[in-house]
């Protein structure tokens, strides 16, 4: 691509997508700020993050998963990964915690070049991945602060029972509130949190309206590569503020003006103007070579018009809403319903769903390396998916935030063997 | 006449196969891969086309009534000497090169005199290379040349004491260039002709028949390009497909109860299920190690001094196939030494490196959507007789009996399911044309 | 005499767990017409299901007996080996002598397995376990208690015996007593490792996760006064070491040898957890589940698969090497063990801190070669005894 196009895309960018980098910027200046202005942090996870809660103790919360995608995107995480291995970190095992572990080393700089805070707090959600537990096991011994065990129970039955959420609303009650309190010196105050769910719920609403929109022909979403851009605000610090609220209200404005317009989606290389094949995702992205990736289901006219990984912080679309009048019973329940927190058999439910509603042409599986909460299990998915829809799947294999495992000339070959696949089956051409 | 051509860009080796207007194969073309793609396509389909022009020759021999066995005889004999007509060109090409190399670098005369020598001899040879009853290790020039030209020059420089290394990078940088410069093909009407005045019987009906199968106009009417993995394959975007589709169909055209196709390459391992037309339906490829492919084997040969293809033949031997759970390439050489210093039989540790790989595959299958009626095994390591007999057990005691099928042209299944595509392009655009 | 007769009996235990089509256990349910319930490795109340009539059958693999050919289809490269091999059994029917199958809260793989096998053996009871990762009575106990009621009457619903209080004491003091004889053989391996060794101990303890708990407190108490009379076992000049991380895929019995030949007395271990993770006998007064529930959440073994909150991860290792006398450590971690190798480096820095030597290597159950692993521990070994000498 000549950089003139390059220009192109740029200008093309909404202005949702310049106000969702200024809140992500402030927030981060706001983290780099602690030390003068004395506001403390808590690191915590994407999957089941208590956010709303975090904040109403005034408190900023740090997500080391988004730290490190955000090294990758930086070309830093080869070098953080590296250290992390010298040190004794096992390479096979998940490149996001050796990132931040590297990262540390490297003296804890965050996206925007500036030092990331001490955490005041360690909230571990333990939802959904087994390796989030070890991860924190591994921070406590490098920050004298204090840490806080949230267990959410797997929904190994595929059902949310009673004692599950009875569980999860007493550990909120008795660890995570007195830790909170402990933290930020404030108390709990539950009117505060209603407001904050009501806000919660209403940006909860725009989301799944801009996500759900990619039902239409043209898709005017990339609901994966597009997707994660669209969840950043919701699934990290900035559930349940205002921001939250004015930026989806903003964002689903676009996307419905967008629908009116019949225009598809807005990709590196400018607007995507033939839909060629629509795909269903599963499987977070590569970040290191994020653009690259999306470039080669641009070039061949593939967008994602549903995606798994945009629900790894909440499944919105089947139907949840954070519940003012019921504050933490809602907070449990979003917990224990985030897709990495699903069974197989849910899951496999899912994506047939999604397949059907959003008349897909295939799914389109990005194994990761490093999650096995996500990747154990992905090949049966697929062949339960193709058996129930007829569909045809593809399978490609990379990594979150190590290069050493992502391989383009490999992954395009696949690709564009699918890409062939699905157009040749669908012309039904006798040889 | 017009033909279409389909050329699969190999990891090793580059494959063109034509295609008449009835679609029925007309020639098939094989050579080296090299550096410079668009030349070793241009070989390939050259190849292929010669090969054409053989198979037209053949047919004007048979209007002319020439009974089998004497058009046989003619037509081997007229090949052989086409291909040593093409071999002295290769030469002449070589030397031309050399030459450049000995005036511009620092050789001495005694070297020069020694390539000269060399060249010479091996022009000399030539006759004898592809004399009546004689055999070759390979038709690629590089081999052919290669291989000689160090004997030669390796006796030279023994007793002339000159540095054999140095002779032998000379030919590395040479054979290079030759490769990948646009060679003169030289018209097959030429070499042909040539080939007939050293036929010991030149007979009316032969010269008339090659006038004919000369005379014939070739018109390129469509192409389409394949390749495993190739950032940039010399072709057109839209004369371009997936070699998986090209696989899965050139498979269902030579087996059209092809359900389920296992390719074993070099780098890599492909599982293909198709339909009664020959449509991909699922596919998997192994994941980015090259664990159990056909370079493995390459390994374990090397490991072993000893050929490719001597290890299948060996395996079959063993009585007491070892178990051998690792099929890493990385460790294969270990592995192996171990086996060895244990005291392990060579055939046994064969088999059971073989069935590894048969292993890997069998996985792939199952990936893939399991083995349906019929098999049909392609790529480098379906000639390994070690193999196919491990697969085929493998398949018989997991998915019930299935009809195996093995081309002995199988190396060429991704081109002819590149050619078809061509064909089915240009039916499209000139739908009168094709039968 | 005595050799032959600990040889006989290590040699069947050896077969028994290896009989990939469980013999033993359909012979059981013939005989018994109670419900066969497989387990994964580390850790299943195991006292609930014999007290519901039910025969608990550790399935931890295929070992190095069984070739992959279906499994691998189910797995990227990147995951272990116990999970293809546990799903090859099950498509080869190998499995089907068991009414149903728990998948124990281990790692992310084992929790995924979990829901394949309700998509592949729709018919079969299939339960992950949830175990709590929060400790107080109060909140995890409340939730784990709930989690046994819920197995217990998912088992009645599949035919078995209805929870029973006083049948759940009787079998508890059962397992108490397997239990404290396990116990019983690694102290005597620490006190006398040339008696109890590893590689017999470990096809016992393997075995013991399939023979009827009455039958496994029989061969394990006969094992033991057998090797206590056997005069031909006498010390040798061998290195002292734990060996920690194979908690969930099982070494094949090869690497073992390998590592006792290589010059180690392993004196303690992490196999076969399932034997020794209550670390007391559980009490047989009040209320027999929360009984259960309480040992879990207050007498059970450290592990990587088990949250450590306060930076006191490796303490309970180092203690171990006190308490068996040990020289030094092996971590000794499945290939892409998760919970094993994100544990690793924390590990290394409490031996480090204390002082222990220590080295690691990686393996697969199905492993066949062990020269690279027989070199280091060879070496590492001798250079333990090296160090102790001056």
């Amino acid at each position: 691509m000549t950089p003139k196009t390059r220009d192109a895309a740029t200008a093309q960018k909404d202005d949702s997508q310049l106000r969702q980098k200024e809140m992500i910027a402030a927030h981060y200046s706001r983290l780099a700020r602690t030390h003068e202005t004395g506001e403390r942090s808590v690191y915590t996870f994407v999957p089941g993050n208590l956010t709303e809660l975090i904040r109403n103790f005034d408190l900023l919360p740090v997500l080391p998963e988004i730290n490190a995608l955000q090294s990758a995107m930086r070309g830093k995480s080869k070098e953080y990964i590296a250290a992390a291995e010298r040190e004794g970190h096992s390479e096979d095992v998940c490149t996001y915690v050796k990132c931040d572990v590297g990262m540390k080393r490297a003296g804890n700089v965050g996206p925007t070049g500036e030092r990331l805070p001490d955490p005041d707090l360690l909230l571990l959600s333990y939802t959904g991945c087994f390796t989030f537990m070890k991860w924190f096991e591994i921070l406590k011994r490098e920050y004298d602060c204090p840490v806080t065990m949230l267990h959410v129970p797997y929904q190994g039955e595929g059902e949310i029972t009673k004692s599950m959420r009875d569980y999860v609303v007493e550990q909120i009650k008795k660890k995570v509130i007195p830790a909170l309190e402990k933290a930020s010196g404030k108390k709990y105050d539950e009117d505060k949190l209603k407001e904050q769910l009501r806000r919660s719920a209403q940006a909860e609403d725009d989301l799944v309206a801009v996500l759900e929109s990619a039902k239409h022909k043209p898709s005017p979403i990339d609901a994966y590569f597009g997707g994660v851009y669209y969840i950043g605000p919701i699934f990290t610090a900035f559930r349940g503020t205002q921001d939250a609220v004015d930026y989806y209200r903003l964002l689903r404005a676009e996307t419905e003006e967008a629908v009116r317009a019949g225009r598809g989606p807005i990709t590196p290389s400018g607007e995507l103007k033939e839909e060629k094949y629509r795909l269903v995702v599963e499987g977070p992205p590569n970040w290191t070579n994020f653009r690259q990736f999306w470039e080669m289901f641009v070039d061949e006219g593939a967008v994602c018009v549903a995606s798994t990984y945009t629900k790894v912080g909440g499944v919105y679309d089947a139907g949840f809403r954070h519940d003012p009048d019921r504050p933490l019973e809602s907070l449990a329940e979003y917990c224990l319903g985030c897709y990495t927190n699903l069974n197989l058999p849910s899951r496999v439910e899912m994506l047939e769903r999604y397949v059907r509603e959003y008349q897909a042409d295939g799914l389109l599986i990005n194994s990761i390396k490093s999650c096995n909460s996500f990747s154990a299990g992905q090949l049966m998915i697929l062949r339960e998916i193709e058996e129930r829809t007829g569909v045809p799947g593809g399978f490609v294999e990379s990594d979150l935030v190590d290069p050493r495992y992502f391989s383009g000339a490999n992954i395009k070959n696949r690709l564009e063997s699918y890409f062939q696949m699905i157009e040749q089956k669908r012309q039904g051409v006798t040889a | 006449m017009k033909y279409c051509v389909g050329i699969d860009l190999g990891s090793t080796t580059t494959k063109a196969v034509v295609l008449g207007e009835d679609g029925r194969v007309l020639g098939r073309g094989i050579t080296n891969s090299r550096s410079n793609y668009e030349i070793a396509c241009g070989v390939a389909v050259s190849e292929a086309l010669i090969s054409a022009r053989f198979g037209l020759l053949e047919e004007a021999l048979e209007r002319e009534h020439v009974d089998a066995d004497r058009r046989h005889a003619q037509l081997e004999g007229l090949e052989r000497g086409f291909r040593e007509q093409q071999y002295r060109g290769d030469l002449g090409e070589l030397r031309r090169v050399m030459e450049g190399y000995l005036a511009a670098g620092d050789y001495g005369a005694e070297e020069r005199k020694a390539v000269d020598e060399t060249l010479a001899v091996m022009l000399e040879e030539s006759a004898r290379l592809y004399g009546e009853g004689s055999s070759r290790k390979s038709d690629f020039f590089r081999d052919l040349a290669g291989s000689r030209y160090l004997d030669l020059v390796g006796a030279f420089a023994r007793e002339r004491g000159l540095s054999y290394d140095k002779l032998v990078g000379l030919y590395d940088k040479a054979i290079l260039d030759v490769e990948n410069t646009e060679a003169d093909q030289g018209s097959f009407a030429a070499r042909i002709r040539a080939a007939l005045t050293v036929l010991p019987e030149p007979d009316a009906a032969l010269t008339r028949a090659i006038e004919r199968a000369t005379a014939v106009e070739l018109a390129k009417a469509g192409s389409v390009g394949t390749g495993y993995g190739r950032a940039t394959l010399p072709f057109a975007k839209e004369e371009i497909r997936s070699e998986i589709l090209c696989h899965g169909l050139g498979a269902h055209a030579m087996f059209p109860g092809t359900r389920t196709v296992l390719d074993i390459g070099g780098q890599d391992t492909k599982a293909i299920q198709v339909d009664e037309n020959g449509i991909v339906t699922s596919f998997q490829m192994n994941d980015r190690c090259a664990a159990g492919c056909g370079r493995y084997l390459g390994y374990i040969a090397d490991e072993m001094n000893m050929g490719l293809h001597e290890l299948g033949p060996m395996a079959c031997e063993s009585k007491r196939p070892v178990k051998i759970n690792s099929t890493c390439t990385v460790f294969a050489g270990a592995e192996l030494r171990e086996r060895l210093s244990l005291g392990e039989k060579r055939e046994d540790i064969l088999a059971g490196l073989h069935r590894a790989i048969i292993l890997r595959a069998m996985s792939l299958l199952a990936r893939s959507g399991g083995v349906h009626d019929e098999f049909t095994f392609t790529g480098g390591v379906a000639k390994n007789p070690a193999a196919t007999g491990a697969l085929a057990t493998l398949i018989e005691e997991n998915y019930g009996r299935r009809t195996l099928n093995i081309s002995p042209d199988s190396i060429y299944t991704g081109a002819l399911g590149a050619a078809m595509f061509a064909r089915r392009e240009w039916s499209r655009k000139e739908p009168v044309g094709a039968a | 005499m005595t050799s032959q007769s600990i040889a006989a009996l290590v040699e069947s235990a050896n077969q028994l767990y290896r009989d990939y089509d469980f013999t033993s256990v359909k012979e059981w349910k013939a005989r018994t017409g109670g419900l066969a319930i497989g387990f994964m490795p580390i850790y299943v109340p195991r006292e609930l299901l014999h007290a519901q009539g039910c025969l608990p059958v550790g399935v931890m693999g295929g070992g190095d007996d069984l070739e992959i050919i279906r499994g691998d289809a189910y797995y990227q490269s990147y995951i272990c080996h116990i999970p293809r091999s546990t799903i090859e059994l099950g498509l080869g029917g190998k499995l089907d002598c068991l009414d149903g199958m728990l998948f124990p809260a281990i790692c992310d793989v084992i929790r995924n397995l979990s829901g394949m096998w309700k998509l592949e053996f729709p018919g079969k009871l299939s339960r992950y376990l949830d175990v709590p990762q929060d400790f107080e009575d109060d909140m995890g106990g409340v939730f784990y208690r709930a989690e046994l009621e819920e197995l217990s009457a998912d088992l009645a619903r599949r035919g078995a015996r209805p929870y029973d209080a006083e049948a759940l004491r009787t079998s508890i003091a059962v397992y108490n007593r397997l239990s404290a004889l396990v116990r019983e053989l690694y102290q005597l391996r620490r006190d006398e490792p040339w008696l109890v060794p590893t590689a017999e101990l470990y096809c016992l303890l393997r075995a013991a996760t399939i023979w009827p708990v009455e039958d496994a407190i029989l061969h394990l108490e006969t094992y033991r006064d057998l090797v206590r009379a056997d005069a031909s076992r006498q010390p040798m000049d061998q290195a002292r070491v734990i060996l920690a991380g194979s908690f969930c895929e099982q070494p094949p019995l090869g690497l073992i040898k390998t590592l006792e030949r290589s010059g180690c007395y392993i004196v303690d271990d992490d196999f076969v957890q399932v034997h020794r993770w209550l670390v007391q006998p559980v009490s047989t007064a009040g209320d027999p589940l929360d009984a259960l529930v309480s040992a879990f959440l207050h007498h059970a073994m450290d592990s990587p698969t088990r949250y450590c909150g306060e930076a006191t991860k490796g303490v309970e290792l180092v203690q171990r090497v006190a308490a068996a006398a040990a020289e030094g450590v092996l971590l000794c971690a499945p290939s892409f063990c998760d919970p094993a190798l994100l544990d690793q480096p924390m590990a290394v820095d409490a031996l480090e801190a204390a002082g222990v030597p220590w080295t690691a290597f990686k393996y697969a159950e199905n492993n066949g070669q062990f020269q690279v692993i027989r070199e280091q521990a060879g070496t590492f070994a001798d250079s333990i005894k090296l160090w102790s000498g001056v």
